[in-house]
């Protein structure tokens, strides 16, 4: 594992690995979509609006798999100081973000004709929104490190750490809390889903989270591409200061 | 009783901003990737 946090190595390995996730990605997560938008039966109580979870629901897994994946990578950058794990996590909060607000974005939609409202404010919904605004925060917190030149992400990373607690409150909301949200239809191997929206269901999941994983890839390849430029201009500067 | 709305503008509206913000995202991410790697070349040259 250590062989992989070697910026030389990991660039060989992304070089190729980028075009071919998100090429892929799109493919699936397209068919995957066309399949739920026309070849999936209405549901006996959502109607048509049940296709909405085909985006609607990796979406949100995706969202909290972006704070995951930051909180991994911010433990393994404090505790490891691997050189890539904190590229990682800056890496996986725009992602992260993007789809924890297509998730709260499809989930209005779908409220509105189901359940009757566009918004409550429920564990399930809040919790949610509370991850929005904590990518916010990682976001400012990790682009403040990067400008003010220290490259101290050590903020960042415990942030990164903190903001964690919020993941099992948004997976255990629909437990803790009565909620006009509906309990998880998908459980570790067990699925109350009927398979003609299962399949399509998966199919769109691994569609996004290959576009997913190749937009990460991209980011770590330009936050890295931008730190060698600044490293070699910065001693460029440097051998030209006379004395 | 459920209200007389036309569901499918709906699911219409979901899959749009699903689609939207993920190709946006992945043009945005591809070409900042491009420009930055553009950048260290340059460095490189200099």
């Amino acid at each position: 594992m250590h062989g992989f946090a070697n910026p030389a190595r990991f660039l060989r390995i992304a070089r190729w690995l980028t075009p071919i996730a998100l090429v892929v990605g799109v493919l699936l997560t397209g068919s995957a979509l066309a399949w739920g938008w026309s070849a999936v039966p209405p549901d006996r109580l959502m109607g048509e609006t049940v296709r909405i979870l085909f985006v609607h629901v990796p979406a949100a897994w995706l969202g909290m798999g972006g704070w995951t994946t930051i909180a991994i990578a911010s433990f393994v950058e404090l505790v490891w100081r691997h050189p890539l794990a904190g590229i990682a996590a800056r890496a996986a909060a725009l992602p992260g973000a993007v789809f924890t607000a297509i998730c709260l974005v499809t989930g209005s939609i779908w409220g509105r004709p189901t359940w009757g409202t566009w918004w409550v404010w429920d564990g399930r919904l809040t919790s949610m929104l509370v991850l929005l605004f904590l990518y916010f925060g990682y976001i400012a917190l990790s682009d403040a490190a990067r400008r003010d030149g220290s490259g101290n992400s050590r903020v960042a990373a415990i942030f990164g750490l903190v903001g964690a607690i919020n993941i099992p409150i948004i997976n255990r909301s629909v437990v803790w809390w009565n909620s006009l949200h509906q309990p998880a239809s998908i459980t570790m191997g067990n699925s109350a889903i009927d398979a003609a929206y299962l399949w399509p269901l998966l199919a769109a999941t691994i569609g996004f989270s290959l576009i997913f994983s190749g937009v990460i890839l991209a980011r770590m390849r330009a936050i890295l591409a931008d730190t060698q430029a600044d490293a070699r201009l910065r001693r460029k500067a440097m051998s030209q200061v006379p004395g | 009783m459920r209200e007389a709305l036309d569901q499918w503008a709906f699911v219409a509206a979901a899959y749009a901003i699903g689609i939207a913000g993920t190709l946006i995202m992945i043009s945005w991410s591809w070409l900042s990737m491009r420009r930055a790697e553009k950048r260290r070349d340059r460095s490189r040259e200099q």
